[in-house]
């Protein structure tokens, strides 16, 4: 066969920059191949209209003069490569920038979920902002045939394209042989293999840019005999530079937005549909049998297989224990002990570190400024920001280092596998596992690591209720409370008390998360069909480079996204607990430096007073008194109203709250504290103000409310619309309210 | 023997003839399910849902309820 014959070539020569689109199924590597060639000048953005993340990155491409590691750009022997190089003349000489864009996986070009319908738009559509000059196409060699049904269709498109053939190392260690030059041949494309995990042929691919790009310039499959008469008319109305693309437009019309702005186009196709009367699942049935037909003989053709009988392999060995009945369990439970250790006894070191920095950076800020506005904006305000933002740092790197390495292994596949009919109940899935278990750490990484779900409904459900389970910022204000109300004695001579009230507390949150799901599974409607057909890939080990950009890209969108809105209202809360109406916080400033007062008190009591006295008189302190009324029914007075409201911003403020108002001045050291809000008396009753009711009403609304702002703008992150948080917020705020009234009002 | 993908035992072969549900296919199909291909339950969930599949050289899981959806001709 001729190679000339089913393609012809494109060179960009003239072009400044060229967009390169990579494009391939899940697990086919070409995230770790966008990696290889982007490295860290990689950018996240969102493609236009649409919720789904954008990496892109620029690399600038020159040509080299011999072909690296003496091999020609197919990466196949030089003697046995002629046939390819029957190709025009090297065009050489254009140098430029590419840009290269990662494309959502997809296994094939019908838009059925978000992530499918952005590969299916840039891709089909010329006229989308991201449609890419050249087209990359990515297939995992050891799994061609499926591989092979996206590369077929983007070959019906007539774009320019080349095939990077990945994992043929894998192949070649199976004892299989794939006739590279026979299936560029017969698929009319140029082929390169590389190996993107050990980094091998990415100079080769990018060489293979350079040159001039093939444009099939022949029919994979005939749609026209799929579609006879539809596929001409719709020529007619749009402007296509394929049959396929006429087709897809026939067969995807409900699901593709490209015509909304050209109404009268979108009314001529609806029109010719309705006409027609074709039944569009049973054209896309026909279109995929008849593809892979074809596939089914180039696959023939192509590779030898060395016997049909294989040794059991080693994925199938370690699935026998890790998806086994007993063990499966068993080990999953391990695997997530050891990483709560980590996180909260590793990352308790880094985060100290950077607390301690942040107050040396704050002293020496207070030292260096002259006392007043700026200094206690900058200190109080804005440091104080920063620290609360930074210092979850450690907690996202640890989560989303152990999580890079189930999801890099293969292993998350098989949690969700094992896991997915218990989820299902609850409106969840396979996949909500990890998030919901993340939670315990931390709702902010927890919320993050959703990405990997499909239905937008479940991942809305699991966004929803991860922050009911008890994050470790809930921790302290756990422990100052239950050491407040609940003796230290033993039952039945070995249980704690007051460790079987933290268990509780847990195992309450948890089922209250599991609750909020079955309640969010019957409100939430859905055209998605929930599925569960995916695939379960070979372990493979971990890359450490991948997981390294995961970590960096994690915390840099925290860092800078959840940043700046956690920043924008600490300096608002701030400003709420500095300032108050009038002069009144200058008068008790003033009241404190009378000659009385300093006789009597020492220097650090009568700050302490001063702090105090100035919050009480604060805006916050108004607020904490507006609010008694509506908290009183849950047993809380106006004190705790002032940290209600600062320990909006997050939950561990709640204890550095209480210390100011009990002007212990001491945040470090609670036992101080807790003395004092043991002997605080309830000038209503004359009896102690913490009693074991308020205490417990307390621990029950830190446990359901939404009080991290952090963790909201992470969801407004996520999900990209403010409805999401606020319905969080008001749901989660309501079921903190009335279970708390229900606790105070049974116990008192 | 006539059934449906659901119905088969761990480690039995199959081939797939057709389809019940019409979007299900459409799924399934692009997966490479496609009729005439041999596949092999291989895999079980513990708690007996979902299954796995071993069809064109790789595991592909399911839920039981979309494998009832296929219709499969039982080998051996």
């Amino acid at each position: 066969m001729l190679v000339e014959a089913n393609q012809s070539f494109v060179h960009f020569s003239d072009k400044q920059t060229l967009k390169v689109a990579l494009v391939g199924n899940p697990n086919s590597g070409k995230s770790t191949l966008f990696n290889a060639l982007t490295g860290l000048n990689q950018k996240t953005g969102n493609f236009p209209g649409v919720t789904v993340d954008k990496k892109s990155g620029f690399v600038k491409l020159k040509p080299l003069l011999t072909s690296p590691k003496g091999r020609n750009y197919s990466g196949v022997k030089a003697s046995t490569a002629a046939t390819i190089s029957e190709t025009p003349p090297l065009g050489g000489g254009w140098e430029g920038l590419a840009e290269f864009i990662d494309l959502p996986g997809t296994y094939s070009l019908y838009p059925k979920s978000l992530d499918e319908r952005v590969a299916f738009e840039v891709l089909c559509n010329p006229g989308n902002s991201d449609h890419p000059d050249v087209t990359i196409v990515v297939a995992d060699a050891s799994n061609l045939k499926r591989n092979l049904f996206l590369v077929s269709q983007i070959i019906d498109l007539k774009v320019p394209v080349i095939l990077a053939l990945n994992m043929m190392d894998l192949v070649e260690k199976e004892g299989d042989i794939i006739d590279v030059v026979r299936l560029s041949e017969r698929l009319g494309v140029k082929v390169v293999r590389v190996s993107a995990r050990s980094r091998e042929g990415i100079e080769e691919l990018k060489q293979a840019i350079l040159q001039p790009i093939s444009v099939p310039q022949y029919n994979f499959i005939d749609v026209k005999k799929i579609a006879p008469e539809l596929v001409g008319k719709i020529a007619g109305v749009v402007d296509v530079n394929s049959d396929f693309a006429a087709f897809q437009i026939i067969s995807n019309f409900s699901e593709i937005s490209y015509f909304d702005k050209e109404a009268d186009k979108k009314r001529a196709i609806a029109g010719l549909l309705a006409a027609s009367a074709v039944d569009v699942n049973k054209l896309q049935s026909q279109e995929t049998v008849e593809r892979y037909k074809v596939i089914n003989r180039i696959v023939e053709e192509c590779i030898t297989r060395k016997s049909d009988v294989k040794t059991e392999s080693f994925t199938n060995r370690l699935d026998g224990v890790l998806t086994h009945r007993i063990w499966g369990y068993v080990i999953f439970l391990a695997i997530l002990f050891l990483i709560f250790q980590a996180i909260f006894f590793l990352a308790a070191y880094p985060m100290e570190w950077i607390e301690s920095s942040f107050v040396f950076f704050s002293d020496w800020a207070v030292r260096m400024l002259p006392p007043g506005e700026l200094s206690s904006l900058l200190v109080n305000g804005i440091i104080a920001g920063l620290s609360g933002v930074v210092v979850f740092v450690p907690q996202i790197a640890l989560l989303f280092t152990f999580i890079a390495i189930l999801e890099d292994t293969g292993y998350m596949a098989r949690v969700s596998f094992i896991m997915d009919k218990l989820m299902r109940k609850f409106g969840l899935n396979g996949r909500s596992v990890i998030p919901l278990v993340s939670g315990i750490a931390c709702a902010i990484p927890a919320i993050m690591s959703t990405r990997t779900m499909s239905s937008w409904k479940e991942r809305v459900i699991t966004i929803m209720v991860t922050p009911l389970m008890s994050c470790s910022a809930r921790l302290p204000v756990y422990t100052l409370l239950i050491a407040l109300v609940v003796p230290a004695t033993k039952a039945f001579g070995f249980f704690n008390y007051q460790g079987l009230v933290l268990m509780s507390l847990y195992l309450i949150g948890f089922g209250a998360a599991m609750l909020a799901a079955l309640v969010m599974q019957k409100i939430l409607k859905s055209r998605e069909r929930s599925y569960f057909i995916m695939e379960l890939p070979v372990y493979r080990s971990p890359q450490w480079r991948t997981v390294g950009l995961t970590i960096y890209d994690k915390v840099k969108s925290f860092l800078l996204d959840a940043g700046k809105i956690i920043l924008a209202i600490s300096i608002i809360l701030w400003f709420l607990s500095s300032h108050g109406p009038g002069d009144k916080l200058d008068q008790i400033e003033k009241k404190y430096q009378s000659a009385e007062m300093i006789g009597n008190y020492s220097e650090e009591e009568r700050q302490a007073k001063v702090s105090s006295e100035q919050l009480e008189s604060s805006y916050a302190g108004m607020l904490g008194k507006t609010i008694e009324p509506v908290i009183r029914p849950l047993g809380f007075d106006w004190k705790i109203g002032i940290a209600l409201v600062t320990s909006f911003a997050a939950r561990e403020v709640f204890v550095g709250t209480m210390a100011t108002i009990y002007s212990t001045g001491d945040e470090e050291n609670t036992l101080p504290l807790r003395e004092k809000m043991r002997a605080e008396i309830n000038p209503s009753t004359g009896m102690p103000q913490f009693t074991v009711a308020v205490g417990f009403s307390l621990m029950i609304f830190y446990a359901f409310a939404m009080q991290c702002m952090s963790t909201l703008a992470v969801v407004f992150r996520e999900t990209k619309h403010w409805k999401w948080p606020v319905i969080q917020f008001l749901f989660m705020s309501v079921l903190a309210y009335l279970s708390s009234l229900l606790v105070y009002q049974v116990m008192k | 023997m006539n059934t449906n993908l659901s119905q088969l035992k761990l480690g039995q072969k199959a081939v797939i003839d057709s389809f019940t549900d019409n979007q299900m296919s459409l799924k399934l199909l692009e997966m490479g399910c496609t009729p005439g291909e041999i596949i092999s339950l291989d895999r079980i969930a513990p708690m007996g849902d979902p299954i796995a599949i071993t069809v064109s050289g790789y595991l592909l899981s399911l839920r039981k309820a979309e494998a009832s959806t296929v219709l499969v001709s039982v080998l051996a």
